[in-house]
């Protein structure tokens, strides 16, 4: 008895699942679904839900001033997805929402999610714009569906190692990363402009993005008496290694990249944050174009910024504006109008070369100097 | 050589922790023969608690010491996590006490993730920052430094370990719960009740994971749902390593292991030339685990097991 009620409402939910996925195709309700993929659990999650806001403000905002495609009334659904800054789950999230239908989306959030995610929407040809993964290989892969809208670690890790050598007077460095894609690939890219800027690193030890305990890698460190430590990685990290470094005695200037230039670097790590230095690609909020409102506007809604809300929210807007040049929310149709984007956003000026990595890109250097992020100084990016 | 110095301090430290999570582990063991994989968890508990009494306080304005903060958080912590120990033992392990081995493992896989999750719904997913109230102090140890923080949570570690020697070794108490360990069934027949005893064994067990739980919390500046998992991890190995079910195997254990993950992560790269790296610390734990049960299954101090059947 119990076993044929059951039967039923499998029976049942599969049927009503199965229809509502044909009415969606069929375009009965005009209601088209986009993405968004970004660690919603975890230690990365304050970042993950960041630009979950950044483009649920977006879609909320279109949806407000009514969006017309093809002279049909049509609404955005955000469909929000954990990919736990995880490889393996990221594609799990990736193919449930080709699954679900879904003409686009933003993210991920990590580039070691990103990267294997991204063949997943290449081969279902779905268009995606990454607001937040700067790995150099993700938009290298050749797929012609990878975009994002933020500068990359090669431009990133090239005015980091030219900083440390140039600005800082560093000759010995010491390197860390966390062995993500990220961390990986933006160390990488710093320890070959150190080289080139002419200093030499002496050191180049590794941790993971769930340690705490930096100790015994500092305290090896710490025998090669290094002017700068760079660390490749994100801030529940980071915070901890800057105290550590404190508790070690270890005077090197912390450096690193916009994994751990975040509030929360600073309310983790306390007084051991002061002095550290990292850089964001893109200009500083209050120096984006549209910045001042866009943080009113998110402030009021979600609280502070994170970091790459306001990148999430240019995501949505370039993709939108691609449909509505196409006419169409058909990745298919609209991807071919995705390289012609010339957008004015919050963030900038967006505009994407071959490989769908951005032409106008900046990267800020900032320092915490009295429990804030204050910016040092703006590069911009001569491609 | 005052690197040595400095990796061994580092290793002690962490070891020190390592044991008096390890003691729960090897407590329960001992008694029930269960892996009690939620043990972890309530660490994170103690943490997580003591931190929002902690917060609440600064919060409130209170003009205290931070110390005097610090304690009371670890006040507050002591008993939620002794209240949770004996609840997770009422409601997931003795209704399953005659059941087959397998099933009060699953239940404690199962508590271990309901407890994350409660955690995640209450405190947030979020990293929380320890606030900056202990303080910052060293000294100099053989041209290595030592802190205020360290010296502390090693005196801690060791007082705790030699008190519950002596609880087990000198107490009626301690007496009954060795005598359940044996036999449950006989010492029942002597007027133990073993169901307090057990009880008790939880609580007593959580009481160190929720001291243990603070001071990590203290030690690197923050606490997180997820915290639990690999310290516990640890620490179980740690209890096998020196031979599950043994009080002093659990300590020795504990110790070893954080040493050899230290000096593990430190050396390594030195030793390998850049082949292998330090982010093998965490992998360290696991590979001489297995190499102990290769070599010496009952653990470094472990007696033979089977005794009872």
């Amino acid at each position: 008895m119990l076993r044929n009620t059951l039967l039923a409402a499998l029976v049942a939910t599969l049927f009503v699942t199965g229809c509502s996925k044909q009415n969606q195709t069929a375009g009965g309700d005009n209601i088209i679904k986009i993405g968004s993929a970004s660690p919603l659990t975890g230690p990365q999650a304050h970042l993950g839900k960041d630009n979950e806001n950044g483009a649920q403000l977006a879609v909320d905002e279109i949806n407000a001033a009514g969006l017309t495609l093809d002279g049909k009334k049509v609404r955005i659904d955000l469909i929000a997805e954990d990919d736990q800054a995880d490889p393996k789950a990221a594609t799990t999230v990736a193919q449930k929402l080709v699954d679900d239908g879904i003409v686009g989306v933003i993210g991920h959030l990590n580039s070691g999610a990103t990267i294997p995610a991204s063949k997943i929407y290449f081969d279902a040809g779905i268009p995606q714009i990454s607001p937040s993964a700067t790995a150099v290989s993700y938009t290298a892969q050749g797929y012609n569906t990878a975009y994002r809208v933020m500068t990359n670690d090669k431009q990133q890790g090239q005015v980091l190692g030219q900083y440390a050598v140039k600005q800082l007077g560093a000759k010995n460095v010491a390197v860390i990363d966390d062995r993500t894609a990220y961390g990986q690939g933006l160390a990488d890219e710093f320890e070959k402009a150190v080289k080139a800027a002419g200093g030499s690193v002496v050191a180049r030890e590794y941790t993971t993005d769930k340690s705490t305990d930096f100790m015994a890698i500092l305290t090896s460190i710490k025998s090669h008496s290094p002017q700068v430590v760079f660390f490749g990685g994100m801030d529940p990290q980071a915070a901890p290694l800057a105290k550590q470094m404190k508790q070690l005695g270890l005077t090197a200037q912390l450096l690193g990249g916009d994994g751990m230039q975040t509030p929360k670097f600073i309310s983790l790590a306390n007084s051991d944050a002061e002095g550290t230095i990292a850089s964001n690609p893109g200009l500083p909020l209050d120096s984006m174009p549209g910045g001042k409102s866009f943080k009113e506007k998110f402030n009021a809604r979600f609280g502070e910024i994170q970091n790459y809300a306001p990148y999430a929210y240019d995501a949505v807007y370039v993709m939108v504006a691609a449909m509505q040049r196409a006419h169409s929310s058909d990745p298919a149709k609209y991807l071919a109008e995705m390289p012609k984007t010339d957008y004015q956003g919050v963030t900038g000026h967006i505009r994407f070369d071959s490989k769908g990595d951005l032409t106008d890109g900046a990267v800020t250097l900032y320092q915490v100097k009295s429990g804030k992020w204050q910016t040092l100084q703006t590069i911009q990016n001569s491609k | 050589m005052d690197i040595f110095v400095q990796q061994l301090i580092n290793g002690l430290v962490l070891g020190s922790v390592y044991a008096l999570v390890a003691l729960g582990y090897t407590m329960v063991y001992g008694i029930l023969e269960l892996i009690n994989f939620a043990h972890g968890e309530v660490t994170m508990f103690g943490a997580m608690i003591a931190l929002a009494v902690i917060s609440a306080l600064i919060g409130a304005g209170v003009d205290l010491p931070g110390v005097v903060v610090a304690l009371l958080g670890l006040l507050a912590a002591i008993p939620a996590c002794m209240a949770l120990g004996y609840t997770i033992e009422r409601v997931a392990y003795r209704p399953l006490r005659h059941a087959p081995r397998l099933a009060p493992l699953i239940t404690a896989i199962g508590v271990s993730i309901v407890l994350q999750n409660v955690a995640m719904l209450i405190w947030g997913r979020q990293y929380i920052s320890f606030p900056p109230i202990l303080p910052q102090g060293y000294h100099n140890l053989l041209g290595a430094r030592i802190t205020d923080v360290q010296i502390v949570i090693l005196i801690t570690s060791v007082v705790l370990m030699i008190a519950l020697t002596l609880l087990v070794q000198r107490t009626r108490l301690g007496r009954a719960m060795r005598a359940t360990a044996q036999s449950p069934q006989l010492a029942g027949l002597m007027g133990v009740n073993a169901n307090t005893v057990i009880s008790l064994t939880f609580i007593i067990g959580s009481a160190l994971a929720a001291v243990a739980g603070v001071m990590v919390s203290a030690y690197y500046g923050l606490a997180h749902y997820y915290m639990g998992f690999l310290l516990g991890l640890k620490a179980f190995s740690a209890a096998v390593l020196g031979g599950i079910g043994n009080l002093a195997g659990a300590m020795l254990g504990g110790l070893l292991l954080g040493v050899i993950e230290s000096l593990g992560a430190g050396y390594i790269g030195d030793i390998t030339g850049g082949f292998l790296g330090s982010n093998y610390q965490d992998v360290f734990a696991f590979f001489v685990l297995i190499l102990v049960l290769i070599i010496r299954p009952s653990g470094l101090l472990g007696e033979r097991v089977g005794e009872r059947a």
